[in-house]
């Protein structure tokens, strides 16, 4: 590596993560300023554990992250299945473009239209209507992922097994799916975490009584940031930069679904 | 196709104008074939002439546009893959990589009403088949690629098929091993006595394993028939240069009465046997005379032609000569078992030749 080099990744780098480093560093400040280096402490964890609507909050992220991350595996599956086996059907080019869309809309045009579409239906906001919102754009990233596997997937070994007396459904059970499982979880755990740390469209589809954790922590940094914000978001960091692990790692495991 | 004589068994499979198109391509054309029970087919064929299609076809892959396929008196052509009591080996083996080997080999028989103990009985008994007892619990990946073979070839066995479809069974393997295990497949088909269906497009495989071969070109079957018609009366130049090496000699017919005719061709005439494909043709057609290399020989007799030596060449088992004609064309000729002394040195003038009953005219 030259030296030239070295000096454009430690800045690139720099620029991507000092910020964050900062931040964690500072969830250990014993000082109640945030900006004022008073020494290291661990007291602020502790703080943030008995903040009872904090907690709260969070729960609802992960059960918001679990269920939706779970609809969009299974919605993205089924689409990623159907562009991947049904050849050139008439409208595949459209249906490809609208599953991909909410990846790359802005975050406050779909949610201002989520708004409005569960207001137009006097759907009741909250918890459910976060869950449809993430499992929306979440549809599209699993898609991605498992469509990717799909398109490797070698195709006699599904000729195989229904050429060994398996009907479509034991062909899908028994091969497709345990084939592109790695896959699968990997769509999930994106999905996930992209729900876990999804502000925008929460704030705009969320009801009363449904807080997710950014939302909670947006509203109290307007309050004024304190040292507690910046421990529960090193927590959320370290959730987050975990699942994302668990997803590389499962997308780039060979071993048990490559075909031989 | 003619109904079958009363006093013939009713083929194991029948073929009856089986077409496929794919858009504006006819992968499959008209093709009509039967298979006795017991037999071994190859279809042989360069890439892309639609011999992988027909096996396709034959096990419920695809669907034809036209025809019907009937095993054992059955109309299979509707039929779903997993209905048709035909099973297949992948070029690619497909062997299921999240499976170990017996898991795979148990796949087709679950479903089917058999004890857990009768499967593993069985899947045993395959493993037994192929040479592979103790390697139930290994995974695919850890297998070599002769012993893939063998399990994919189990594997398709297992459900105890009538007809038995293979595309490009030992493509995948070294040139050693492929001539051994293309005798214990032999051995196997004849043990067996399952009709087998096999796709290659390597000759000498196709001659080395097959009772007949079923030459397809563009889609159709131009030629059926034993190793043997197909290497020495070939139906046309194609087949002809399919099969091996072989002397082209252009001319035109000069006589056009019985089976051996005279052919006026810039080498002087020649005469030699017609093909059944030239009964319609009249004096003046213009034709094609293939000898193949082994059948030249020197020196004065039946056709001497002249010409020039340019290349003599010591392959071990046999000699290979090129000469040069007058006309420029170049023959090859091969002798087996090399004579020691030196025969003519390069650049000699010699004579080659042949045998009538040993040219074969075809159309040009």
């Amino acid at each position: 590596m030259t030296p030239f080099n070295r000096a454009a990744l430690t800045l690139g780098l720099s620029f991507l993560y000092a910020p964050i480093v900062v931040l964690i560093v500072y969830s250990f400040n014993d000082s109640r300023l945030v900006t004022v280096w008073g020494g290291f402490s661990t007291r602020w964890y502790g703080v943030l554990f008995a903040d009872a609507p904090l907690l709260a909050s969070a729960l609802v992220s992960l059960e918001v992250a679990t269920l939706s991350a779970a609809i969009a595996a299974a919605l993205g599956t089924l689409a990623a299945l159907a562009l991947d086996r049904h050849g050139r059907f008439s409208g595949r080019g459209a249906f490809t473009g609208l599953l991909y869309a909410p990846m790359v809309m802005p975050e406050v045009i779909t949610g201002l239209s989520l708004l409005l579409l569960f207001v137009g239906l006097d759907v009741e906001r909250g918890v459910s209507t976060i869950v449809i919102a993430h499992a929306t754009f979440g549809t599209g990233f699993v898609a991605v992922v498992v469509g990717a596997r799909l398109k490797g997937l070698d195709r006699s070994l599904e000729d195989a097994a229904a050429d060994l007396g398996a009907g479509p459904l034991r062909v899908f059970c028994s091969v497709t799916l345990p084939l592109i499982a790695p896959a699968l979880a990997a769509g999930f755990l994106l999905a996930f975490t992209l729900s876990l740390d999804d502000l925008v469209i929460a704030s705009f589809v969320s009801g009363p009584g449904a807080t997710t954790l950014p939302m909670r922590l947006y509203s109290q940094v307007r309050l004024g940031v304190n040292p507690e914000i910046n421990a529960a978001s090193t927590l959320l960091i370290a959730a987050v930069s975990l699942v994302v692990l668990g997803a590389s790692w499962l997308s780039a495991r060979r071993g048990v679904g490559a075909a031989v | 196709m003619p109904a079958p004589a009363p006093d013939h068994p009713e083929p194991l499979l029948r073929l009856d104008r089986v077409t496929k198109s794919f858009g504006a391509h006819r992968a499959v054309d008209a093709v009509s074939l039967d298979l006795a029970p017991g037999e071994f087919l190859c279809l042989l064929g360069p890439s892309g002439c639609g011999k992988s299609t027909l096996l396709r076809l034959l096990a419920g892959f695809e669907t034809p546009d036209a025809g019907t396929i009937r095993l054992g008196g059955e109309d299979l052509t509707g039929l779903p893959p997993h209905r048709r009591p035909v099973n297949m080996m992948f070029q690619s083996y497909a062997l299921f990589p999240h499976m170990s080997v017996a898991q795979n080999l148990a796949y087709g028989l679950q479903g089917l009403g058999h004890s857990r103990s009768a499967i593993a009985e069985r899947v045993q008994g395959l493993l037994r088949l192929v040479k592979l007892e103790g390697f139930g619990a290994r995974r695919p990946d850890k297998l070599s690629g002769g012993q893939r073979q063998r399990v994919a070839l189990a594997r398709a066995l297992a459900r105890e098929p009538q007809l038995l479809l293979l595309d490009e069974p030992l493509g995948a393997l070294d040139r050693a091993l492929r001539e051994e295990t293309q005798g214990e497949l032999r051995a196997l088909q004849r043990r067996l006595g399952t009709g087998f269906v096999v796709v290659t497009h390597d000759p000498e495989e196709a001659m080395a394993l097959a009772d007949r071969i079923g030459v397809m070109d563009r889609g159709r079957l131009v030629q059926v028939g034993p190793a043997r018609d197909l290497y020495e009366r070939p139906a046309s130049r194609f087949v002809a240069g399919l099969l091996g090496d072989v002397n082209l000699i252009a001319g035109f017919l000069e006589s056009a009465v019985g089976a051996m005719r005279s052919v006026r061709t810039e080498l002087g005439p020649i005469r030699a046997v017609a093909s059944e494909a030239l009964s319609g043709a009249e004096l003046g057609d213009p034709v094609v005379v293939a000898v193949r290399p082994e059948r030249m020989r020197f020196g004065a007799g039946d056709n001497a032609l002249a010409g020039t030596l340019v290349d003599a060449a010591y392959l071990g088992d046999r000699m290979r000569r090129q000469v040069r004609m007058a006309d420029g064309t170049v023959l090859r000729a091969s002798a087996s078992l090399p004579e020691e002394a030196a025969g003519p040195a390069v650049g000699d003038s010699i004579s080659p030749g042949f045998a009538p009953e040993d040219g074969w005219i075809l159309p040009a």
